[in-house]
């Protein structure tokens, strides 16, 4: 349980990934002995923000040992987040591959922690979406949520810059449940990608739970991008500490 | 939306940035969303040595209809020049 206080311990840790290289990470830790279930929070496109720093201390005030690791520390362990966003931009973003090691290591240094009880969400915004969905059907985690990520479904256009590819077809690999949090409004995820999403979680029979919101676009979690759609984030936030709540918890 | 499309082009020239002055060999354009600015999309534009790491940057990211603006000014401005600015 969070203290009633939201107390929290937020600072930058180092790991190291699953090829050797150092990463640094942004961690937030509740206050208090726990044991706390631990949240994988993947930034977005821009980069390891401020913005996605603030959403992984949301998750420490909430009870949950969170950490954000800089999926663009090979650019430089000290170059600016939004110099390494935009020199990775132009590199064509990160490798899965380069990415799912990161990945693995920062889940096994959550379940590392002392006040670890084990389990570990994934959840990730924008780009980021997709990646807790690489995440989840990668990696053993015990609960995923993807924040409508582009490009889980849909077919990406020839000549694109970033070099992703759709990850449907993976839905049956997927580990642990999915909540999926979109704007209909939204065209990257549209939805009738976000349908077919939804239509691979039922042929696959995993568990999932899906909320879009009527009048909200991408990234309607930003609070400070004019995308922001109050009544869809609270609800989404909602859903997401529910969610956690439901498969997070245990001594 | 992400637009991730890119349009990048080689320019000479220099720009100031948090090291101060430097030389800066390519540019990149792009309409998506900001770091700093307060839109859900901007026109970013990234001067850049890219063969100095990825500080050598000089970023600016203008609401679309400055990035217009902006576009009209330098053309008036070239074109006033006349000769000067072949």
């Amino acid at each position: 349980m969070p203290a009633p206080e939201e107390a929290l311990c937020a600072e930058n840790v180092m790991f190291t990934g699953t090829d050797g290289a150092q990463i640094n990470a942004y961690q937030a830790l509740p206050g208090g002995d726990g044991p706390f279930g631990g949240v994988l929070v993947i930034h977005h496109l821009p980069g390891w923000d401020p913005g996605t720093k603030e959403i992984t201390r949301r998750f420490a005030a909430n009870g949950y040992n969170a950490i954000c690791p800089n999926l663009y520390a090979r650019q430089g362990l000290d170059v600016d987040p939004d110099d390494a966003a935009a020199a990775a931009r132009e590199a064509g973003g990160i490798p899965d591959e380069q990415f799912v090691g990161d990945a693995d290591a920062a889940i096994r240094a959550l379940r590392a922690l002392p006040t670890s009880n084990g389990k570990v969400g994934v959840i990730g915004y924008c780009s980021g979406g997709r990646h807790s969905f690489l995440t989840a059907v990668s990696l053993p985690v015990d609960a995923a949520v993807d924040c409508y990520g582009a490009f889980v479904t849909g077919t990406v256009p020839e000549g694109f810059p970033l070099k992703v590819t759709a990850l449907v077809d993976r839905t049956p690999q997927l580990h642990g449940p999915l909540l999926g949090l979109f704007g209909n409004e939204d065209r990257f995820p549209s939805p009738e990608q976000v349908d077919e999403l939804e239509a691979a979680l039922k042929a696959a029979g995993k568990t999932y739970e899906f909320h879009r919101y009527d009048g909200a676009g991408h990234a309607f979690f930003a609070v400070d991008r004019p995308a922001y759609r109050p009544e869809a984030a609270v609800d989404g936030w909602r859903h997401i500490f529910e969610w956690y709540g439901r498969y997070l918890a245990g001594d | 939306m992400c637009s991730y499309l890119t349009v990048p082009t080689d320019i000479a020239g220099s720009a100031k940035g948090a090291q101060g002055w430097f030389s800066v060999t390519s540019a990149q354009v792009y309409f998506d969303h900001p770091f700093h600015a307060p839109f859900d999309h901007t026109l970013n534009i990234d001067f850049a040595d890219p063969s100095r790491g990825p500080g050598a940057r000089v970023a600016v990211e203008l609401s679309a209809e400055s990035a217009r603006r902006l576009v009209e000014s330098i053309t008036e401005a070239l074109a006033a020049a006349g000769a000067a600015a072949t």
